[in-house]
Formats: C-alpha cells, structure tokens, sequence
C-alpha cells in the first residue's frame, strides 16, 4: 500500500493543461489534454494486441486490429484539428524524472498535427496494400505488430514535447525499422541491409541525443518550448557549433542524406509496404521534420547554411545522379527519395521564411507521390516476380490502370504542372535564386537545381518508358500479369487522387493546413505567399522547362545505354558508400579490436594479476605522493606480550602456507588454518565475538571443502628435476619485490589508519539505535538483519547462487586421468587386508578413526542444539542467523566424515536445494510482508515474547528473517560440501562405465 | 596493539600477494584466503582496536564507549562472502584440472 502510494504520488502525477500561443494557460483535466497521450498510446496498443495474436492463422484479424487502430488515430487526430486549426497548441504533461527536471510532455501544434495526419493516413493505406501484399507464408501479425510499433515510435517523434523523450523516440524508430526491414530474416540481404540501417541510424540517433543534452543545457530546459522560444541565447552560445554538428549527425543520418545515403537503398531488401511507409512517407521524414521543428531555434546562421546546405545540395544531385542509373525499380525510388530529400534539406538551409514553407509543403507532396509510387512498384514485383527495369517492359497492356496511376505518380515525382509536385519544386526553383546568404554555395545552387531537376525528369522517363511500354515481357518468373485485387490498387489511386486535387486546386485542398503548420514553426516571420498554379511567365518557370526539355533528350540519349548498364551509376559504381561503410566496419570491429588484444591483452592469468596487484599498488600510493606524505611520530600504545606471541606464530604459519603451498599442500592448508585460528583470536581479543564465531566456523568448513578437493589435484614430487631458468628466477625475484612492496604498503596504511583518532560517524546512530528500532542488543546483528537488511538479502541470495554453481559445475565434473585411481592410501589399507588371511577387503577403511568417528556420531544432537541455541540468542548475543546455519550444517558434515557418504545418506536426507528455496523464500515474504502492512520493504517490528520454560524471547519480525538467512546458509553449505564429497562415490561409477566401454571395444 | 596488527596484516598481504602470482592454482586458493584475512582484518581495523567492549548493548553501558559494530557488520559479511567464493573457486580449479589435466593457472602443462 505504502508503494502504490508512492507510485500514485510519483508518477502519476498529473497536470494537464491546454496552452494557447499567448501564453494564457487553463488548468483543468479536458479530453483535449488526454487526446495526445491516447493518439500515441493507441498504436502501442494495437502492436500488443497484434503480439498477442502471432499465431493466429486468419489474415484478416490483424489487418482488422491495425485498420481500427490507425483509423482511430487518424480520426482523433482529424478532431484534434478544432484545438490545433485556430493557431493553439495542445499539451499534455506528466511527470516523469522530476528530480532531472524531465517532464512526459507532449504537444501538438500545426506542425506536429500534419505530420501526425501524413503518418496515419499513410498508414491506413498502408495496412490496407500490405493486406494483399503479403505472401501466405508470411507471418502476418507479427508484421502489423512492428508496424504498428513503428507509427506509435513515429508518432512519438512528432507530438514530443521534450527534446529527450524525443530522442528516445528517436530511438525507437530505429529499432522498429531495424525490425521491419529485416521482416524476411530468412533473407541476408534483409539482414545486412537491417544492420546497417540500425549502425548507421542508431549512432546517429546517439549524435542527436549528445545534441539534445547540450541544447538543453545551453537553454536550461529540456522542453521544446522554451527551447524554441530562445534561438538567439542558443545561436549566440559558444557550443552552438557542437551542438548543431551533434543535431545535424543525427538528422542527416535519418533522412539518408550525404554522406550517409548508402543505408537507404540497402534498406529496399524490406518488404515494400515497409518502403512506402518509412522510406518514402515517415521514418526518411524524420530528419527533416526534426530540422523544420528546430529551425526556429537553430537556423539562420552562416554555419547552418553552409553544413545543412551543403550536404543538401550533394545530396540533391547525386540522388538524382544514382536514381538514373538503377536497375531495380526500388532502388530507382529509393535514391530518388534521397534526391528529394536532399531538395528539402536544401530549401531548410537557406533560412529564408518562405523556404521553408516550400520545404514543408515538398515533404507533404513527397510523401503522397512517393508512397503510390513504392506501392505501384510493390504491385509490379508482386505481378511479375522481378523489379528489374532491363527485364520489364510492355506492362502497359496487361496493368493499364496501375500504369495510369504510376504515370501520373511519376510525373508528379518529376515536377510536371497540374501535379502537386510542380508546385512545391517551383517554390524551390524560386527560393534557388533568390539570393540568401552570400556565398558560393548560394551562387550555384540555380544550376544544382535545375541539373538535378533535369535528372528527376530522365528518371521518371525511364521508370515508365521502360517498364510500361515497349514490346511484351519475355521471361519473366510470374508469366501471366494482371491487375492487383481492388483493394490493394485503392491506397495508389486514393494517393494519386491527392496528387492531382493538391496539383490543381491548392489553395482549396492543402491550403488552410499547410498555413497553420507553417505558422507554428514560423510564428511572427510568416511570409506572404501564394499557392496559385500560374504565377506568370518568370525565371522559375524558365527552369522547369529547361529541366523537363534537357531531361527528356537525355533520356532520348541515354536509352540504349540504360537497356544494357551494369547496376549503379558510371564513376561512382565502384566508390560505393557501402562498401567503405563494411570496410569501417571491419577494420574498427576486427582488425583493431584483434590488434589491440594482441598487443595489450594476454590469456595468461599470471599478467593479468601482476597488472591487477601492481595498479592497486600504485592506486594505493600516488594520493601519498600528491599529497604530500607527512610522517607523524610512532604513536606507540604498548604490546600485549601474549598478542604479540599469538602473531608471532600467526604470521610464521602465513610464511609456512606460502612456503609450502607448492609441494607440501596438506601442510600450507594446516598451516592456513591456523592463520584463520589466530585471525579467530584476535577478534575474540578486540572485542568481535560475532566475527570470531563466525570465522571460526567458516574456517571449519573451508578446511573441509579444501580437504576434499585435494584428492583431485596431481601429485607433485619436490624432488623431481625442474630447470630453473634465469628468465623464471627474474620472474620470481620481481613478484617477491611487488609482495613485499605491498605488504610493507599495507602495513603503513593499516597502521596509519588504527592509530588515527576514529571520527565520529554512523558508528554512533547505530549503537543508540539498535535497541530502540530493532529491538536488539546485538547490535551487529541488529545492523545485519534490520538496518542494513537488504545488503544481507543480496549476499544470502550470492550464497544461494555460489552453491547452485559448484552444483551445477560438479555436476559434469570429470578427474583427470590421473586421480582416476583409488588414493594411495586406501591402496596400501586395501593391500594390508589382502595380505591377512583373517580379513577380508575394506576392513581397515571401515574401521579407519574408529573412536573419533563414534564421538562424531553422537556429538550430533550437541553440536544441532548449539545452532538452535546460536540461533534464538542472535540478536541480542552474539550469534545469529549466519553462525547458526554453519553450525548446523557442520553438524551434517560432521555425520559424512564420521560414517562416510553412504553411512549418512541412508540415515539422513537434506535436500539441500529446498533449505536454500525456503531461506529465499522466507526473506523475501519477511520483507514483503511490511509492505503489506504499509512500510517498506524490509522494516521489523520487535517485541519479546514470553515462553515456558526458555523465559522472555526476542521476537522480532527481523528473527524470521534471520531464519530466512539461517535456512539459506545451511542448504548453501550443505549443498557444496555434499556436491564434493559426492564425487567420490561418482569416480566409482564413471571408472565402471570406462570399464564397460573398453572391455567392449 | 595496532603494531603488531598492521605488521600481520603486512605479512599476509605478502604472502598472499606472492601466491596469488604463482602458477599452481592451489598456491592461488592458498594466497586468496591469506588476503582475504589481511584484508578483513584491515577493514575491522578502521574502526579502531579496543578490548572488552564488544558492541552489545546492556544497562548500565554508554553505548558511545562500545567498539564500533559498522566494520564487523562489513566484516561479517565479507566472511561469509570470502567462503562462497572460495567454494567456488576450488571447483571451478577441480573443474579445469578435470578438463586440462594439470593444475596450471592456464590449463597448460609446459613452464613457459
């Protein structure tokens, strides 16, 4: 309860509101405000229904999920057209990371709300062509689920409020597209091209987010509003330039421009309603519509024009350039697209209002034109099985409605009158030769215009010249075209329409929105303009002919070598931006990752520990040296003589285990265990009764668990010849000088800090805590099964975790051939045996410590009450849950030394998984269980109980989590040691296996 | 007191140190479990070193004069840690000794 208030107050805090331009702000919760947050939401929802349906085998179910989805969208946002028509903008906010000042804003104005019409009408007509499109094979929910996805990421990008939140978007976008254009994956082509969209689009979607932090820190406000509203402090800013270069890299990427065009038409391997929607209409529009939506606050500079138009113009004419020479009639659309992009871009650069009118009207125009035209394209491969133009021809006869509706299409895409892409290029043609900022660029740009003009128009030719007329087909892998059902031929027809009432009427039809969409990134520098289809007889006009005659006697030039070219334009068919982008790819990804591993890296374990001790080394040393070590006076407090003599032995034994630990095992391990015996001692002394239990405990078991691992380990005999190189000595004289440097290091800092006054910190609140909150006088108990209790959770659930591991490992554990056979001292007991007559094999080893064994035996039930007593005493004695569980399973372990695994087994089960499971358990529901009672996770309550015969008891709800910690550690433990000791009785079934194998061979 | 104890935590410090930098996983094991005592011991240091006065709360007592119960809470746990990893180390050795047949930090069997 105590959570979901502070979800409720977190995050769901809301305050909507509707803004108007003025400024004049109404509180209140309307539908308007909610309208936003449903339009985006909508699709979200309909790609998880769409998920939750993937195996359904009707086709029309999820077309039907997708249609009701994006004509829902489509109609709430033709509603939306009251709020937004009359020059308002709509807002809707939500908190999200207030503490980072990040609000969940969204907001639509004109411009946002065209684009959001564009993208769910497209999408609309989409659904409905990829219906038919659609092979049976195909799986169809999961398609409508991405593209479902997809329009919601884009939607997303559009309606933001936050630049953040819409790099996130931003984002998204990429990964749908990553995902939809690898739809076949059973395709490489698919995939290669999907990969390389997502690298290329996702570093740039990184660039736009590094771009959108500086821009929200140079304005001080992540939302789109005020950083619209201060483009001067931003232009006038010293990161200006970075943060326009980080922006631009994330635009240009989108919207495929140069230099990173090559991505787009790797992209065509998509299945074609995908092209149609986010490689003609949406995704490619992105860039552009981030670059209108912060031209307001970015535009105008000489930097901007030179960087934006630069690579617009590139882009113009060498789209148009590769566009002529492709084979594919998606690749022909494709680096078309690009061209037409780059014209937009170009129209942004100039950072002249009415530019930028005509860049948002070309974006509205290309989209309709080009999405029939991809879907024409999609129905021409659809009919005939292939999409090369030196194949196709003649197809006028057997498609003549698709052809109409492509010519006109197509004539569109190539600026001819009465058509709505006439308009938008004359706007362009005008605004090239108006002179803008005063530079080269600009000097040329009339000529870039009209070359690139004449370019669009040979291609156009060449799309419907070659695949409509002309004799028929021959060959082709579907014989028989014929035109496409009703249905999938009605988004291109519906399109097409739009095309023609745009081209004819405009100021009736787009007129009205394209005014409030332009108003609203604009604002006061609203150009007169005029959207009439005749404005007299003037330059721009002038270049249009011109185009249209030149790029028609080009074609007429060009045919014959366009009937037999190689794939790709001449000069540039071998520089292909491809190509360099995997040769980038492989040489950073591969030949320097490989380099700089052979050069830096070792496999070795050895190197890597001596870097690892030697930069500790110096980590610990260089704050010494910066700042400037003083040497104070031994501070000498006197030595307990018998302290000293207990370390005195402690430190000969650390000697003795390093000194022995290569030959003489048995001994190093003894001799560690004393270490741990006088490390036991010295807590005892100074005060730490917890900590010596404990590591008393521990130091049983590890012994153990060490005792039973030597048995795998080779035999090594100190005597045998080993060549002591001069290269090993040096080895070995510098890892004895980095040991002593460390440890003398150590014992400086170890003493620098004992001696120091202890500074008063959280020391204190513990101690007077302990007993008042968590109900216990022990107060190291207390602090780890109450104050810091969910550290303990961790660590108890890494225990449980280390234990199912060495299960895990041992499972499949197998011993080196040569600890394949008995040990050798079960071999000499065995051989004493065979040697009497009067006993038989195995006497000895059962009879092996016979006396300590029975001892062990029966110290069972002491040992077992010693850990319930450790146990109950824990949080106000020394004790504790994690003493108890080593004792108790000490107390199993010493029932498997005693009688052997067998012996034990057959007299106890433990099923140590399930002490884990219910330790886990037990500590979560503890915890849980103060949510229930409206704390948070983990708070105890304390009260003591009185019962009969024990007397007053700790009962605090920390006691059960202590049980929690109690059951893990015992099944834990219990589970390693069982899983080793098992290994014994495995070698005897592996070595009858091996037996079994070899005598059949 | 603190000089003899930081002496030992040195001299355990070296030691592991030195066999942690061994080729033979057993010198390894070894020289971990040597460290982690020099370093528990280092950590329960900080709190400074006081006898008789274990921090168990009882009437009669200021709390204030108690030793301090934040590092043996570390301490504690770092224990309990230190075995886990141990255990786990010690099989995943066993482990590679079964696989490589030797018992080299690398699973090779020439000295090089």
């Amino acid at each position: 309860m105590w959570l979901w208030g502070q979800i409720a107050r977190g995050c769901f805090y809301r305050q909507p509101w509707v803004l108007g331009l003025e400024g004049e702000v109404t509180v209140g919760v309307t539908f308007e405000a909610y309208l936003l947050i449903i339009v985006l939401a909508l699709p979200f929802v309909g790609s998880l229904v769409s998920g939750l349906i993937l195996n359904t085998t009707s086709r029309d179910l999820p077309v039907f999920v997708a249609g009701v989805v994006t004509l829902l969208v489509l109609g709430l946002t033709t509603y939306a057209y009251t709020f937004v028509g009359n020059g308002s903008v709509l807002r809707f906010d939500a908190e999200w990371l207030p503490q980072f000042g990040l609000n969940f804003t969204l907001r639509m104005d004109g411009l946002a709300w065209i684009f959001t019409m564009l993208v769910s009408a497209i999408g609309f007509l989409v659904v409905v062509y990829a219906r038919y499109y659609m092979g049976e094979e195909d799986p169809i929910p999961r398609f409508y689920s991405f593209l479902l996805a997809f329009m919601g990421a884009m939607l997303g990008i559009i309606i933001s409020g936050n630049i953040i939140l819409l790099s996130i978007f931003w984002e998204l976008t990429s990964i749908f597209s990553f995902l939809l254009i690898s739809y076949w994956h059973h395709n490489p082509t698919a995939r290669d091209g999907a990969r390389m969209a997502l690298t290329i689009t996702g570093i740039g979607g990184f660039c736009l987010l590094i771009g959108m932090l500086l821009l929200g820190n140079i304005v001080g406000s992540y939302d789109l509003d005020k950083v619209l509203a201060s483009g001067d402090v931003i232009k006038n800013h010293a990161l200006y330039l970075p943060t326009l270069i980080f922006i631009l890299l994330g635009a240009l990427t989108k919207s495929a421009q140069f230099p990173f065009h090559f991505w787009l038409p790797n992209a065509m391997a998509a299945p074609t309603p995908v092209s149609a929607f986010l490689h003609s209409a949406t995704m490619v529009k992105a860039g552009v519509f981030l670059l209108v939506r912060l031209w307001p606050a970015l535009s105008g500079t000489y930097e901007w024009f030179f960087l934006v138009g630069l690579a617009g113009m590139l882009t113009l004419l060498l789209g148009a350039y590769f566009a002529m020479f492709q084979r594919d009639l998606k690749g022909l659309l494709a680096y078309s697209t690009i061209s037409h992009l780059g014209l937009i871009t170009t129209l942004l650069s100039l950072g002249s209002p009415l530019a930028t009118v005509a860049a948002i009207f070309h974006m509205l125009n290309h989209a309709t034109f080009k999405a029939s035209l991809f879907m024409a394209a999609g129905i021409i491969d659809h009919e005939t099985g292939t999409r090369d133009m030196q194949r196709l021809s003649g197809l006028f006869r057997f498609l003549p409605f698709t052809a109409t509706l492509a010519m006109v299409a197509s004539a569109a895409m190539a600026g001819v009158p009465l058509l709505n892409g006439f308009l938008s290029k004359e706007m362009f043609f005008a605004e090239a030769v108006e002179t803008n900022a005063d530079s080269i660029l600009d000097t040329i740009l009339p000529y870039v215009a009209t070359l690139a003009g004449a370019f669009s128009v040979t291609y156009s030719l060449r799309f419907i010249h070659t695949v409509f007329f002309g004799p028929p087909p021959v060959g082709l892998p579907k014989p028989r075209p014929h035109e496409p059902p009703r249905w999938m031929r009605f988004p291109v027809e519906f399109l097409v329409v739009v095309c023609l009432v745009v081209g004819i009427v405009p100021s009736l039809s787009i007129g009205p929105f394209l005014h409030v969409a332009a108003e609203s990134v604009l604002g006061p520098d609203m150009p007169e303009y005029s959207l009439a289809l005749w404005h007299g007889f003037n330059l721009p006009l002038v270049m249009s002919l011109v185009a249209m005659v030149g790029g028609t006697i080009l074609y007429i030039l060009m045919r014959g070598y366009f009937s037999r070219c190689e794939d790709g334009p001449p000069i540039f068919r071998r520089l292909r931006g491809q190509r360099i982008f995997e040769r980038v790819l492989v040489t950073v990804s591969w030949r320097w990752a490989r380099m700089a591993e052979s050069r830096m890296g070792t496999r070795n374990l050895q190197p890597q520990l001596r870097w690892v001790v030697a930069t500790g080394f110096m980590a610990g040393l260089l704050p010494l040296v910066l700042s400037g070590f003083e040497v104070r006076p031994l501070a000498f407090s006197g030595i307990d003589p018998a302290f000293a003599v207990v370390w005195l032995l402690g430190t000969a034994m650390a000697l003795g285990a390093a000194f022995f630990a290569k030959y003489h095992r048995l001994a190093a391990l003894i001799m560690l265990g004393g270490v741990g015996l006088t490390v036991c001692i010295t807590f005892v002394w100074l005060s730490a009764p917890d900590l010596a239990i404990t590591q008393l405990l521990v130091e049983i078991v590890t012994t153990v668990l060490i005792l039973l691992g030597l048995r795998w380990l080779p035999k090594r005999n100190p005597h045998s010849f080993e060549v002591v190189t001069l290269r090993s000595r040096f080895r070995r004289f510098r890892d004895l000088v980095l040991a002593i440097s460390c440890g003398v290091g150590m014992s400086f800092i170890a003493f620098a800090v004992m001696t120091m006054p202890v500074p008063d910190a959280i020391a204190t609140y513990f101690l007077d805590n302990a007993y008042a909150q968590g109900g216990g006088r022990n107060v190291v108990n207390v602090i780890l099964v109450d104050f810091r209790g969910f550290d303990t959770l961790g660590e108890i659930a890494v225990l449980g975790v280390v234990a199912l591991t060495v299960y895990a490992l041992l499972r499949r554990f197998r011993p080196a051939d040569d600890s394949f056979e008995m040990p050798e001292q079960q071999r000499i007991q065995n051989r004493f045996d065979e040697e009497r007559p009067e006993r038989s094999l195995g006497d000895t080893v059962r009879d092996y410590m016979l006396v300590p064994s029975v001892i062990m035996q029966w110290m069972f039930p002491v040992v077992l009450t010693l850990a319930v007593y450790l146990f109950m005493r824990g949080h106000d004695m020394p004790g504790g849950g994690f003493s108890a569980g080593l004792t108790l399973s000490i107390a199993f372990l010493l029932q498997y030394l005693a009688g052997g695994t067998r012996w034990a087994e057959d007299r106890i089960r433990i099923l140590p998984l399930r002490w884990i499971g219910l330790g886990l358990l037990t500590a979560v529901a503890t915890g849980i269980g103060s949510w229930l009672l409206g704390y948070p996770f983990l708070t105890s309550h304390s009260r003591y109980l009185d019962l009969p015969l024990i007397g007053k008891v700790p009962a605090a709800t920390a006691l059960l989590f202590d049980l929690g910690v109690f059951s893990l550690v015992v099944g834990s433990t219990v589970l390693i040691m069982v899983a080793l000791a098992h290994q014994s009785i495995r070698i005897n079934r592996l070595r009858a296996i091996d037996a079994a194998r070899s005598g059949d061979s | 007191m603190e000089l003899v104890l930081s002496i030992a935590i040195g001299v355990m410090t070296s030691c592991g140190v030195w066999l942690i930098l061994r080729p033979r996983t057993y010198q390894v094991i070894v020289g971990l479990s040597l460290l982690s005592y020099a370093v528990n011991l280092f950590i329960f240091g900080v709190g400074g070193v006081k006898s008789n006065v274990p921090p168990i709360l009882e009437d009669g007592i200021d709390p204030s004069t108690l030793s301090d119960p934040v590092p043996q809470a570390l301490v504690l746990t770092a224990i309990v840690i230190g075995f886990a990893t141990t255990a786990l180390f010690l099989v995943v050795l066993l482990a590679s000794r079964g696989l490589t047949g030797n018992d080299h930090v690398d699973g090779r069997n020439d000295p090089k």
